[in-house]
């Protein structure tokens, strides 16, 4: 691995009111990449950003990024972090570019400095035409975006994302998505909650799932995908015309073919190696007409789904 | 904490709220001067120094620029404080400033700085107002003592203004709906506005060994600060005023009807701004500590 881990919690915990929300947390995420933290509704996920942020005291453990204790030295962390709330607000009355001059002027960074920066943020999120006009002439997309823009603007080393996705429309979303996408060629690193698994996959290189404040598992997407699911092995669906014994039988002397279930029309084979060419000659050979042959690839869904049966 | 303050002014003096206040300012400014025009006259003939007698005169049936300002700036105050934190909290800004690189208490800081500037404006317009128009009316010009009187007046009345900004930050911080927040001051700004005769049977009731004495009254009376800026105030601009407390008819007869001097006039109502400002930085306190360690969840 060799990568600098920028963003790092050791055992951190919080309760409210005596019920505890994020139990002995430990997690790791490595510079100059987007790390997707899952889980369901209550789950900790916001929780855990805010003490990462020092915007929330824990009740034990620490919560570190480049290094600073969140708790002990809020103003090194948030100077490097940028924050995207789940419910991003901003002054109505105010216009875009006047919202971000704000952020830039209460990071200390000058009118000169900031001016061309604001532009080029701006841009960057789709809203250079309409720097000008007040939020509340905003949509929800609009303001989500210049969200992302208000978390550039600071240029923050790793930027935290809270449910950047929700309540947008698909082609918000994939906007979104894309601008996440391109924060590490930027130099930031990108921590982003949501529990919409589909884009998390897209941009993701690693991911995190919460379940009831506890980290259920964390690793890089395409190791934990087989790993966690299959125990290294392959799924494979074949759609016949008209299933018979004796194509089981066949199949399952394929080399490789560890077990076949057939349920109606489609035959469910466990294999350990991707035999997809084999298995549709045996088909074809033994006179049964094939209609498909699909290898299950693992998404995200079957990850979460399995750890949250498992929890 | 400046960007704050200076984000907070533009956000004031830009908002409608404001405009409504200011419109509130003039109106009262309006009616003080022709109040002071219809009664200027007649106090004239009493003792003491013309120009300050502005404030104070009464028209007809209309109250003067001191009565109306004590009326009015628990209203800017509270107008200007109950969204304060909690305004901030339900649009979602919140958590972005605080986000930011810098200190928690600058918000609370600057906010309440904001508002002071912002009164003082309002407070200090309707004062040159008043004092410019009734110097075009009355042709005479104040003295330097009757300056540094009204000067000090005014600096009361920001820091009664203050007072209730800092009671609306309070329950800005300390309750989440923005509904609740701006009742809860006004239901005290009603409360304390009732006049005390109305407390001292149930005083009466409750101790009614002590009651009777007038000094018990007056103590009661004075935990309410709309009862204290009122002494502060009248013992500021009726130079003639001789103070509070128990005063027979036998010495009041026997005294002489001359105006007091600024520092003895000072002197009289000096605790009374003593107890304002306390209560005033009592209330921000509570609001500061809360602040300082609210959650800053929004759910």
């Amino acid at each position: 691995m060799g990568k600098k881990i920028v963003v790092k919690t050791e055992d951190l915990t919080k309760k409210y009111d005596g019920v505890t929300v994020v139990d002995h947390l430990n997690l790791q995420v490595a510079e100059n990449e987007v790390f997707g933290l899952l889980g369901p509704n209550g789950a900790g996920k916001t929780t855990t950003i805010l003490m990462l942020l020092g915007l929330t005291e824990p009740a034990s453990g620490t919560a570190k990024i480049f290094g600073f204790d969140s708790t002990r030295e809020p103003l090194k962390v948030k100077r490097l972090a940028g924050y995207l709330p789940e419910k991003v607000g901003f002054y109505d009355t105010l216009t875009a570019r006047e919202n971000l001059r704000f952020i830039a002027e209460l990071n200390k960074i000058g009118y000169a400095e900031s001016e061309p920066l604001i532009e080029q943020v701006l841009k960057s999120v789709g809203l250079g035409e309409v720097g000008n006009k007040t939020v509340n002439k905003f949509s929800r997309g609009m303001k989500q975006r210049l969200g992302i823009a208000d978390v550039l603007v600071k240029k923050p080393k790793v930027a935290f994302l809270d449910e950047p996705t929700a309540g947008l429309d698909p082609e918000g979303i994939n906007q979104i998505i894309d601008l996440i996408g391109n924060l590490p060629k930027l130099g930031t690193t990108v921590v982003f909650s949501s529990h919409r698994l589909y884009e998390v996959q897209q941009v993701c290189h690693s991911i995190g799932i919460l379940s009831k404040g506890k980290m259920v598992v964390q690793g890089a997407l395409d190791e934990l995908g087989r790993d966690a699911l299959t125990e290294g092995r392959f799924k494979i669906e074949v759609e016949t015309a008209e299933p018979s014994p004796q194509l089981t039988k066949v199949l399952k002397k394929i080399k490789g073919v560890i077990k076949v279930e057939a349920k109606g029309n489609v035959l469910r084979i466990t294999t350990d190696a991707d035999l997809r060419a084999e298995i549709s000659r045996a088909v074809v050979e033994s006179g049964v007409a094939l209609i498909q042959v699909k290898i299950q690839e693992f998404s995200l869904d079957d990850i979460y789904m399995k750890y949250f049966h498992e929890g | 904490m400046l960007t704050i303050l200076r984000k907070e002014l533009t956000d004031y003096f830009t908002s409608t709220r404001c405009f409504v206040l200011f419109l509130l300012v003039f109106i009262a400014a309006a009616v003080a001067i022709y109040a002071a025009n219809q009664g200027i006259r007649e106090a004239a003939i009493d003792p003491g120094p013309v120009f300050i007698k502005l404030f104070t005169v009464t028209g007809e049936s209309i109250p003067s620029l001191a009565v109306f300002i004590a009326l009015l700036v628990p209203i800017i105050g509270i107008a200007l404080g109950f969204d304060a934190i909690n305004g901030e909290r339900s649009s979602g800004t919140l958590n972005r400033i605080l986000s930011q690189p810098i200190y928690r208490d600058s918000v609370i800081n600057g906010k309440f700085l904001a508002g002071i500037v912002t009164m003082a404006i309002m407070i200090g317009a309707i004062i040159l107002l008043v004092g410019g128009y009734g110097l075009r009316m009355i042709g005479v010009p104040p003295g330097p003592e009757e300056i540094v009187r009204i000067f000090i007046y005014f600096v009361s009345a920001v820091i009664y203004g203050a007072f209730w900004m800092g009671l609306a930050i309070l329950f800005s911080v300390l309750m989440r709906s923005l509904a609740i927040s701006l009742l809860f001051p006004l239901a005290i700004w009603i409360l304390i506005g009732i006049p005390p005769s109305v407390f001292n049977p149930y005083i009466n009731f409750f101790v009614p060994a002590v009651s009777d004495s007038i000094s018990v009254q007056l103590m009661v009376a004075r935990i309410s600060p709309y009862f204290l800026f009122d002494e502060a105030m009248t013992v500021l601009l009726i130079p003639v005023w001789r103070g509070y407390g128990m005063l027979t008819s036998v010495t009041t007869s026997s005294m002489l009807p001359n105006p007091l001097s600024l520092d003895q006039s000072l002197l009289i109502v000096w605790p009374q701004l003593t107890v304002l400002i306390a209560l005033t930085a009592i209330c921000f306190a509570i609001s500061y500590i809360v602040f300082m360690r609210q959650e800053i969840r929004s759910t």
